[in-house]
Protein backbone atom coordinates (compact mmCIF):
# COMPACT_ATOMS: atom_id res chain seq x y z
CA UNK A 1 0.00 0.00 0.00
CA UNK A 2 1.19 3.34 -0.67
CA UNK A 3 1.95 5.85 1.92
CA UNK A 4 -0.75 8.56 2.60
CA UNK A 5 -3.11 5.56 2.49
CA UNK A 6 -4.96 4.05 4.99
CA UNK A 7 -6.95 0.89 3.18
CA UNK A 8 -7.15 -0.51 -0.55
CA UNK A 9 -10.75 1.42 -0.66
CA UNK A 10 -8.83 4.71 0.08
CA UNK A 11 -6.12 3.67 -2.58
CA UNK A 12 -8.60 2.92 -5.17
CA UNK A 13 -11.04 5.65 -4.87
CA UNK A 14 -8.17 8.15 -5.29
CA UNK A 15 -6.47 6.49 -8.31
CA UNK A 16 -9.82 5.30 -9.80
CA UNK A 17 -10.78 8.53 -9.40
CA UNK A 18 -8.10 10.22 -11.12
CA UNK A 19 -8.35 7.59 -13.99
CA UNK A 20 -11.71 8.71 -14.66
CA UNK A 21 -10.85 12.45 -14.93
CA UNK A 22 -7.99 11.47 -17.24
CA UNK A 23 -10.30 9.84 -19.45
CA UNK A 24 -12.86 12.79 -19.31
CA UNK A 25 -9.87 14.76 -20.84
CA UNK A 26 -8.69 12.34 -23.51
CA UNK A 27 -12.37 12.09 -24.44
CA UNK A 28 -12.65 15.62 -25.15
CA UNK A 29 -8.94 16.17 -26.56
CA UNK A 30 -8.81 13.19 -28.93
CA UNK A 31 -11.47 14.60 -30.96
CA UNK A 32 -9.90 17.89 -30.90
CA UNK A 33 -6.64 16.06 -32.17
CA UNK A 34 -8.31 14.49 -34.70
CA UNK A 35 -10.05 17.92 -35.75
CA UNK A 36 -6.64 19.64 -36.16
CA UNK A 37 -5.18 16.18 -37.84
CA UNK A 38 -8.25 16.49 -40.75
CA UNK A 39 -8.68 19.98 -40.62
CA UNK A 40 -7.51 20.40 -43.88
CA UNK A 41 -8.99 17.75 -45.89
CA UNK A 42 -12.31 19.25 -44.78
CA UNK A 43 -11.13 22.39 -47.14
CA UNK A 44 -10.13 20.09 -50.20
CA UNK A 45 -13.72 18.79 -50.52
CA UNK A 46 -15.12 20.36 -53.35
CA UNK A 47 -18.60 18.41 -53.15
CA UNK B 1 9.44 1.17 -64.08
CA UNK B 2 12.08 3.48 -64.44
CA UNK B 3 15.01 2.57 -66.88
CA UNK B 4 17.97 0.80 -65.14
CA UNK B 5 21.22 2.34 -64.92
CA UNK B 6 23.79 0.19 -66.07
CA UNK B 7 25.28 -0.88 -62.52
CA UNK B 8 29.37 -1.13 -61.94
CA UNK B 9 30.56 -4.86 -62.79
CA UNK B 10 32.76 -5.02 -59.70
CA UNK B 11 32.23 -6.74 -56.08
CA UNK B 12 34.16 -4.48 -54.50
CA UNK B 13 31.49 -2.05 -54.06
CA UNK B 14 31.82 0.06 -50.69
CA UNK B 15 28.27 -1.75 -49.85
CA UNK B 16 29.91 -5.45 -50.92
CA UNK B 17 32.56 -4.65 -48.72
CA UNK B 18 31.10 -3.42 -45.24
CA UNK B 19 29.07 -6.15 -46.01
CA UNK B 20 31.23 -8.45 -46.54
CA UNK B 21 33.50 -7.40 -43.14
CA UNK B 22 30.44 -7.51 -41.10
CA UNK B 23 29.42 -11.65 -42.17
CA UNK B 24 33.08 -12.18 -41.64
CA UNK B 25 32.72 -11.11 -38.04
CA UNK B 26 29.27 -12.18 -37.52
CA UNK B 27 30.34 -15.87 -39.01
CA UNK B 28 33.04 -15.97 -36.46
CA UNK B 29 30.94 -14.88 -33.37
CA UNK B 30 28.62 -18.14 -34.87
CA UNK B 31 31.01 -20.42 -33.95
CA UNK B 32 32.42 -18.94 -30.66
CA UNK B 33 28.48 -18.80 -29.90
CA UNK B 34 27.48 -22.15 -30.78
CA UNK B 35 31.34 -24.14 -29.86
CA UNK B 36 32.30 -22.28 -26.47
CA UNK B 37 28.45 -21.04 -24.84
CA UNK B 38 26.77 -17.91 -23.74
CA UNK B 39 29.32 -16.76 -21.52
CA UNK B 40 31.99 -16.76 -24.49
CA UNK B 41 30.33 -14.31 -26.17
CA UNK B 42 28.23 -12.08 -23.99
CA UNK B 43 27.72 -10.17 -20.63
CA UNK B 44 24.54 -12.17 -19.73
CA UNK B 45 24.50 -13.68 -16.38
CA UNK B 46 22.36 -15.12 -13.41
CA UNK B 47 20.59 -11.62 -12.70
CA UNK B 48 20.48 -10.45 -16.90
CA UNK B 49 19.55 -13.59 -18.23
CA UNK B 50 18.01 -11.46 -21.74
CA UNK B 51 20.51 -9.32 -23.16
CA UNK B 52 20.37 -7.46 -26.99
CA UNK B 53 19.36 -10.69 -28.68
CA UNK B 54 15.84 -10.49 -26.95
CA UNK B 55 15.60 -6.67 -25.95
CA UNK B 56 16.67 -5.33 -29.91
CA UNK B 57 16.73 -8.55 -31.86
CA UNK B 58 13.29 -10.00 -30.69
CA UNK B 59 11.83 -7.35 -29.38
CA UNK B 60 12.02 -4.60 -31.60
CA UNK B 61 12.53 -7.15 -34.73
CA UNK B 62 8.49 -8.15 -34.15
CA UNK B 63 7.23 -4.79 -33.75
CA UNK B 64 9.22 -3.06 -36.66
CA UNK B 65 7.61 -6.06 -38.02
CA UNK B 66 3.98 -5.08 -37.76
CA UNK B 67 3.89 -3.17 -40.96
CA UNK B 68 2.99 -6.27 -42.34
CA UNK B 69 -0.22 -7.37 -40.32
CA UNK B 70 -0.73 -3.37 -40.67
CA UNK B 71 -0.50 -2.87 -44.15
CA UNK B 72 -2.77 -6.28 -44.96
CA UNK B 73 -5.60 -5.23 -42.39
CA UNK B 74 -5.85 -1.81 -43.76
CA UNK B 75 -5.79 -2.83 -47.23
CA UNK B 76 -7.91 -5.97 -47.37
CA UNK B 77 -9.58 -5.89 -44.27
CA UNK B 78 -10.34 -2.13 -43.86
CA UNK B 79 -10.87 -1.85 -47.99
CA UNK B 80 -8.51 0.90 -48.20
CA UNK B 81 -7.50 -0.15 -51.40
CA UNK B 82 -4.87 2.86 -51.97
CA UNK B 83 -2.57 0.97 -49.37
CA UNK B 84 -2.33 -2.13 -51.85
CA UNK B 85 1.17 -0.97 -53.16
CA UNK B 86 2.64 -1.41 -50.01
CA UNK B 87 1.44 -4.50 -49.10
CA UNK B 88 4.27 -6.61 -50.49
CA UNK B 89 7.14 -4.53 -49.57
CA UNK B 90 5.56 -4.84 -45.95
CA UNK B 91 4.96 -8.55 -46.28
CA UNK B 92 8.79 -9.26 -47.46
CA UNK B 93 9.76 -6.87 -44.27
CA UNK B 94 7.91 -8.70 -41.82
CA UNK B 95 8.63 -11.96 -43.14
CA UNK B 96 12.39 -11.28 -42.76
CA UNK B 97 11.57 -9.41 -39.55
CA UNK B 98 10.15 -12.41 -38.10
CA UNK B 99 12.66 -15.38 -39.61
CA UNK B 100 15.68 -12.97 -38.34
CA UNK B 101 13.98 -12.91 -35.26
CA UNK B 102 14.11 -17.07 -34.91
CA UNK B 103 17.40 -16.92 -36.02
CA UNK B 104 18.26 -14.38 -32.94
CA UNK B 105 16.43 -16.59 -30.81
CA UNK B 106 18.89 -19.60 -31.92
CA UNK B 107 21.87 -17.64 -30.55
CA UNK B 108 20.22 -16.94 -27.54
CA UNK B 109 18.46 -20.62 -26.48
CA UNK B 110 21.19 -22.13 -28.28
CA UNK B 111 20.43 -26.16 -30.14
CA UNK B 112 18.40 -25.36 -32.78
CA UNK B 113 18.04 -29.05 -33.41
CA UNK B 114 15.38 -28.62 -30.02
CA UNK B 115 13.64 -25.76 -31.91
CA UNK B 116 10.44 -28.12 -33.05
CA UNK B 117 10.42 -28.96 -29.32
CA UNK B 118 7.51 -26.49 -27.54
CA UNK B 119 5.03 -26.68 -30.43
CA UNK B 120 5.33 -30.63 -31.18
CA UNK B 121 6.55 -32.39 -28.15
CA UNK B 122 6.49 -30.61 -25.08
CA UNK B 123 3.91 -27.90 -24.81
CA UNK B 124 4.06 -25.57 -21.64
CA UNK B 125 0.62 -24.59 -22.76
CA UNK B 126 0.27 -22.19 -19.35
CA UNK B 127 3.31 -20.18 -20.32
CA UNK B 128 2.92 -16.79 -22.36
CA UNK B 129 6.41 -17.80 -23.96
CA UNK B 130 4.41 -21.04 -25.57
CA UNK B 131 2.04 -18.56 -26.60
CA UNK B 132 4.77 -16.29 -28.32
CA UNK B 133 6.57 -19.35 -29.66
CA UNK B 134 3.09 -20.65 -31.47
CA UNK B 135 2.27 -17.75 -32.96
CA UNK B 136 5.51 -16.68 -34.13
CA UNK B 137 5.77 -20.24 -35.71
CA UNK B 138 2.45 -19.91 -37.38
CA UNK B 139 2.58 -16.49 -38.61
CA UNK B 140 6.28 -17.45 -40.06
CA UNK B 141 4.90 -19.24 -42.33
CA UNK B 142 1.34 -17.61 -43.38
CA UNK B 143 3.99 -14.83 -43.75
CA UNK B 144 5.78 -17.34 -46.04
CA UNK B 145 2.71 -18.03 -47.77
CA UNK B 146 1.30 -14.63 -48.26
CA UNK B 147 4.94 -13.85 -49.98
CA UNK B 148 4.99 -17.04 -52.13
CA UNK B 149 2.52 -14.90 -54.97
CA UNK B 150 5.53 -12.69 -55.98
CA UNK B 151 7.90 -15.63 -56.38
CA UNK B 152 5.53 -17.66 -58.28
CA UNK B 153 4.90 -14.68 -60.56
CA UNK B 154 9.13 -13.96 -60.84
CA UNK B 155 9.20 -18.01 -61.27
CA UNK B 156 6.23 -18.07 -63.79
CA UNK B 157 4.56 -20.57 -61.61
CA UNK B 158 1.17 -19.31 -63.13
CA UNK B 159 -0.72 -22.57 -61.52
CA UNK B 160 0.85 -22.30 -57.99
CA UNK B 161 0.19 -18.50 -58.43
CA UNK B 162 -3.29 -18.81 -59.09
CA UNK B 163 -4.07 -21.94 -56.01
CA UNK B 164 -2.26 -19.25 -53.46
CA UNK B 165 -4.49 -16.15 -55.01
CA UNK B 166 -7.38 -18.31 -53.68
CA UNK B 167 -6.60 -18.55 -50.15
CA UNK B 168 -5.03 -14.59 -49.39
CA UNK B 169 -7.83 -13.52 -47.99
CA UNK B 170 -8.14 -16.34 -45.22
CA UNK B 171 -4.05 -16.06 -44.92
CA UNK B 172 -4.44 -12.10 -44.15
CA UNK B 173 -7.03 -12.83 -41.31
CA UNK B 174 -5.43 -16.03 -39.94
CA UNK B 175 -1.74 -13.33 -40.11
CA UNK B 176 -3.84 -10.08 -38.18
CA UNK B 177 -5.44 -12.57 -35.49
CA UNK B 178 -1.92 -14.00 -34.85
CA UNK B 179 -0.22 -10.37 -35.05
CA UNK B 180 -2.70 -9.41 -32.48
CA UNK B 181 -1.96 -12.36 -29.68
CA UNK B 182 1.77 -12.49 -29.94
CA UNK B 183 2.17 -8.60 -29.87
CA UNK B 184 0.47 -8.05 -26.90
CA UNK B 185 2.08 -11.22 -25.33
CA UNK B 186 5.55 -10.02 -25.81
CA UNK B 187 4.09 -7.15 -23.40
CA UNK B 188 2.39 -9.45 -21.17
CA UNK B 189 5.98 -11.31 -20.58
CA UNK B 190 7.29 -8.56 -18.22
CA UNK B 191 3.94 -8.86 -16.23
CA UNK B 192 5.69 -11.63 -14.07
CA UNK B 193 8.59 -9.29 -12.99
CA UNK B 194 7.15 -5.98 -11.33
CA UNK B 195 9.96 -6.22 -8.56
CA UNK B 196 12.67 -5.73 -11.39
CA UNK B 197 10.84 -3.60 -13.63
CA UNK B 198 10.43 0.17 -12.89
CA UNK B 199 7.14 0.91 -12.29
CA UNK B 200 6.77 3.74 -14.29
CA UNK B 201 7.52 0.79 -17.41
CA UNK B 202 5.45 -2.07 -15.90
CA UNK B 203 2.03 -2.01 -15.73
CA UNK B 204 -1.22 -4.15 -15.62
CA UNK B 205 -1.87 -2.75 -19.10
CA UNK B 206 1.60 -3.67 -20.38
CA UNK B 207 0.20 -6.02 -23.40
CA UNK B 208 -2.23 -3.17 -24.20
CA UNK B 209 1.12 -0.69 -24.66
CA UNK B 210 2.91 -3.70 -26.51
CA UNK B 211 -0.27 -3.83 -29.22
CA UNK B 212 -0.77 -0.58 -29.62
CA UNK B 213 2.59 0.81 -30.11
CA UNK B 214 3.22 -2.35 -32.67
CA UNK B 215 0.64 -0.60 -35.06
CA UNK B 216 2.22 2.72 -34.86
CA UNK B 217 5.56 0.87 -35.50
CA UNK B 218 4.49 -0.84 -38.48
CA UNK B 219 2.93 2.24 -40.00
CA UNK B 220 6.10 4.35 -39.03
CA UNK B 221 8.13 1.40 -41.01
CA UNK B 222 6.22 1.00 -43.78
CA UNK B 223 6.62 5.48 -44.60
CA UNK B 224 10.82 4.64 -43.57
CA UNK B 225 11.21 1.49 -45.31
CA UNK B 226 9.85 3.06 -48.79
CA UNK B 227 11.93 6.23 -48.04
CA UNK B 228 15.20 4.17 -47.88
CA UNK B 229 13.80 2.25 -50.91
CA UNK B 230 13.22 5.06 -52.49
CA UNK B 231 16.65 6.42 -52.24
CA UNK B 232 18.64 3.07 -52.77
CA UNK B 233 16.29 0.94 -54.94
CA UNK B 234 14.38 3.46 -56.97
CA UNK B 235 15.01 1.64 -59.96
CA UNK B 236 13.11 -0.97 -58.73
CA UNK B 237 9.90 0.69 -58.47
CA UNK B 238 7.20 1.66 -61.04
CA UNK B 239 5.22 4.57 -61.44
CA UNK B 240 2.25 3.14 -59.39
CA UNK B 241 4.68 2.46 -56.72
CA UNK B 242 5.86 5.87 -56.96
CA UNK B 243 2.38 7.86 -57.05
CA UNK B 244 1.03 5.74 -54.19
CA UNK B 245 3.64 5.64 -52.24
CA UNK B 246 2.30 9.34 -51.20
CA UNK B 247 -1.07 8.45 -50.39
CA UNK B 248 0.39 5.83 -47.94
CA UNK B 249 2.62 8.31 -46.54
CA UNK B 250 -0.12 10.52 -45.69
CA UNK B 251 -2.57 7.60 -44.60
CA UNK B 252 -0.63 5.86 -42.20
CA UNK B 253 1.11 8.96 -40.88
CA UNK B 254 -2.45 10.23 -39.93
CA UNK B 255 -3.76 7.27 -38.35
CA UNK B 256 -0.50 6.46 -36.55
CA UNK B 257 -0.31 10.25 -35.23
CA UNK B 258 -3.85 9.67 -33.73
CA UNK B 259 -2.91 6.34 -32.26
CA UNK B 260 0.50 7.77 -31.12
CA UNK B 261 -1.94 10.26 -28.96
CA UNK B 262 -4.08 7.63 -27.92
CA UNK B 263 -1.15 5.76 -26.52
CA UNK B 264 -0.12 8.89 -24.74
CA UNK B 265 -2.88 8.96 -22.95
CA UNK B 266 -3.48 5.54 -22.06
CA UNK B 267 0.27 5.57 -20.68
CA UNK B 268 -0.44 8.87 -18.41
CA UNK B 269 -3.53 6.83 -17.53
CA UNK B 270 -1.59 3.97 -16.47
CA UNK B 271 0.61 5.67 -14.03
CA UNK B 272 -2.81 6.69 -12.22
CA UNK B 273 -4.22 3.76 -12.10
CA UNK B 274 -1.06 2.97 -10.10
CA UNK B 275 -0.24 5.83 -8.40
CA UNK B 276 3.47 6.85 -10.23
CA UNK B 277 2.92 10.08 -10.12
CA UNK B 278 5.67 10.53 -7.66
CA UNK B 279 8.33 8.74 -9.88
CA UNK B 280 8.56 11.14 -12.35
CA UNK B 281 10.24 13.84 -10.13
CA UNK B 282 13.52 11.04 -10.42
CA UNK B 283 15.72 10.69 -12.86
CA UNK B 284 14.07 7.38 -14.01
CA UNK B 285 10.91 9.83 -14.53
CA UNK B 286 13.50 11.86 -16.58
CA UNK B 287 13.98 9.38 -18.55
CA UNK B 288 10.73 7.92 -18.68
CA UNK B 289 9.23 11.56 -20.15
CA UNK B 290 12.45 11.44 -22.22
CA UNK B 291 10.58 8.27 -24.14
CA UNK B 292 6.92 9.80 -23.80
CA UNK B 293 7.24 13.48 -25.14
CA UNK B 294 10.41 13.34 -27.42
CA UNK B 295 9.86 9.83 -29.01
CA UNK B 296 5.86 9.75 -28.76
CA UNK B 297 4.36 13.17 -28.26
CA UNK B 298 6.23 15.25 -30.25
CA UNK B 299 6.66 12.95 -33.21
CA UNK B 300 2.89 12.53 -33.14
CA UNK B 301 2.59 16.47 -33.54
CA UNK B 302 4.79 16.57 -35.97
CA UNK B 303 3.43 13.61 -38.03
CA UNK B 304 -0.05 15.86 -38.00
CA UNK B 305 1.78 18.87 -39.05
CA UNK B 306 3.23 16.56 -42.02
CA UNK B 307 -0.41 16.15 -43.25
CA UNK B 308 -1.90 18.93 -43.20
CA UNK B 309 0.98 20.63 -44.92
CA UNK B 310 1.45 17.19 -47.12
CA UNK B 311 4.86 17.22 -46.48
CA UNK B 312 6.42 13.65 -47.38
CA UNK B 313 9.81 14.44 -46.62
CA UNK B 314 8.88 16.15 -43.18
CA UNK B 315 6.92 12.68 -42.65
CA UNK B 316 9.87 9.85 -43.53
CA UNK B 317 12.17 11.95 -41.60
CA UNK B 318 9.35 11.59 -38.45
CA UNK B 319 9.22 7.99 -39.44
CA UNK B 320 12.39 7.47 -38.88
CA UNK B 321 11.97 9.14 -35.14
CA UNK B 322 9.06 7.08 -34.22
CA UNK B 323 11.25 3.42 -35.09
CA UNK B 324 14.02 5.09 -33.22
CA UNK B 325 11.21 5.43 -30.44
CA UNK B 326 9.77 2.11 -30.59
CA UNK B 327 13.55 0.66 -30.31
CA UNK B 328 13.52 3.11 -26.90
CA UNK B 329 11.10 1.99 -25.77
CA UNK B 330 11.51 -1.87 -26.30
CA UNK B 331 14.75 -1.31 -24.66
CA UNK B 332 13.86 0.23 -21.90
CA UNK B 333 11.26 -2.34 -21.12
CA UNK B 334 13.51 -5.50 -21.80
CA UNK B 335 17.37 -3.69 -20.40
CA UNK B 336 17.76 -0.03 -19.08
CA UNK B 337 14.51 0.34 -16.46
CA UNK B 338 15.14 -3.46 -16.16
CA UNK B 339 16.76 -4.71 -12.61
CA UNK B 340 16.79 -0.79 -12.06
CA UNK B 341 17.07 -1.53 -8.68
CA UNK B 342 20.70 -3.05 -9.21
CA UNK B 343 24.14 -1.32 -8.48
CA UNK B 344 25.89 -0.12 -11.37
CA UNK B 345 28.37 -2.94 -11.80
CA UNK B 346 25.80 -5.74 -11.44
CA UNK B 347 23.79 -4.00 -14.63
CA UNK B 348 24.08 -5.84 -18.22
CA UNK B 349 25.41 -3.80 -20.82
CA UNK B 350 26.44 -5.38 -24.01
CA UNK B 351 29.76 -6.72 -24.71
CA UNK B 352 31.54 -6.47 -28.77
CA UNK B 353 30.61 -9.30 -29.96
CA UNK B 354 27.06 -9.69 -28.70
CA UNK B 355 26.97 -5.96 -30.68
CA UNK B 356 28.35 -7.62 -33.95
CA UNK B 357 26.03 -10.73 -33.64
CA UNK B 358 22.99 -8.13 -33.93
CA UNK B 359 24.69 -6.24 -36.45
CA UNK B 360 25.35 -9.16 -38.31
CA UNK B 361 21.65 -10.55 -38.38
CA UNK B 362 19.87 -6.95 -39.59
CA UNK B 363 22.63 -7.20 -42.14
CA UNK B 364 21.86 -10.45 -43.49
CA UNK B 365 18.28 -9.29 -43.63
CA UNK B 366 19.08 -5.52 -45.63
CA UNK B 367 21.15 -8.10 -47.73
CA UNK B 368 18.11 -10.50 -48.31
CA UNK B 369 15.59 -7.66 -48.91
CA UNK B 370 18.18 -6.40 -51.80
CA UNK B 371 18.29 -9.74 -53.14
CA UNK B 372 14.73 -10.54 -53.17
CA UNK B 373 13.55 -6.53 -54.43
CA UNK B 374 15.72 -6.21 -56.98
CA UNK B 375 14.53 -9.56 -58.65
CA UNK B 376 10.87 -10.52 -57.67
CA UNK B 377 8.05 -8.25 -58.06
CA UNK B 378 7.95 -6.64 -55.02
CA UNK B 379 8.25 -3.02 -55.82
CA UNK B 380 6.43 -2.94 -59.07
CA UNK B 381 3.93 -4.67 -60.90
CA UNK B 382 4.43 -8.16 -63.07
CA UNK B 383 3.63 -7.61 -66.57
CA UNK B 384 1.68 -10.59 -66.48
CA UNK B 385 -0.13 -9.45 -63.37
CA UNK B 386 -0.90 -5.82 -63.72
CA UNK B 387 -4.72 -6.10 -61.81
CA UNK B 388 -3.98 -8.45 -59.29
CA UNK B 389 -1.03 -7.13 -56.80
Amino acid sequence: MEPGFHTLQEFMTHTKGIAYLLIGVALVALPLFWRFLSGRDDKQKTF
Amino acid sequence: MAQPTPRANTLFTPFNVVTGIILLIGGIVTILRFTKGLGAVTNLDDNNPWGIWIGFDLLCGVALAAGGYVTCAACYIFGLKKFRVAVRPAILTALLGYALVVLALHYDVGRPWRLPFPIFFSQGTSSLLFEVALCVFLYLSVLFLEFTPAAFEWLHWKRARYIIGKISLVLVIFGIILSTLHQSSLGALFLIVPSKLHPLWHSGYLAVYFFISSIFAGMAMVIFEHAIVDRFLHDEIDEEHDIESNNVALGFAKAASFLMMGYLMIQVIGIAIDNDWHHLGTRWGLWYLVEMVGFVGLPAVVYAIGVREQNIKLLQWTSGWVVLGIILNRLNVSLVAFNWQLPLDQRYFPNFPEIMTTVFIVTIGVVLFKWIATRMPVLHVHPDYPDDH
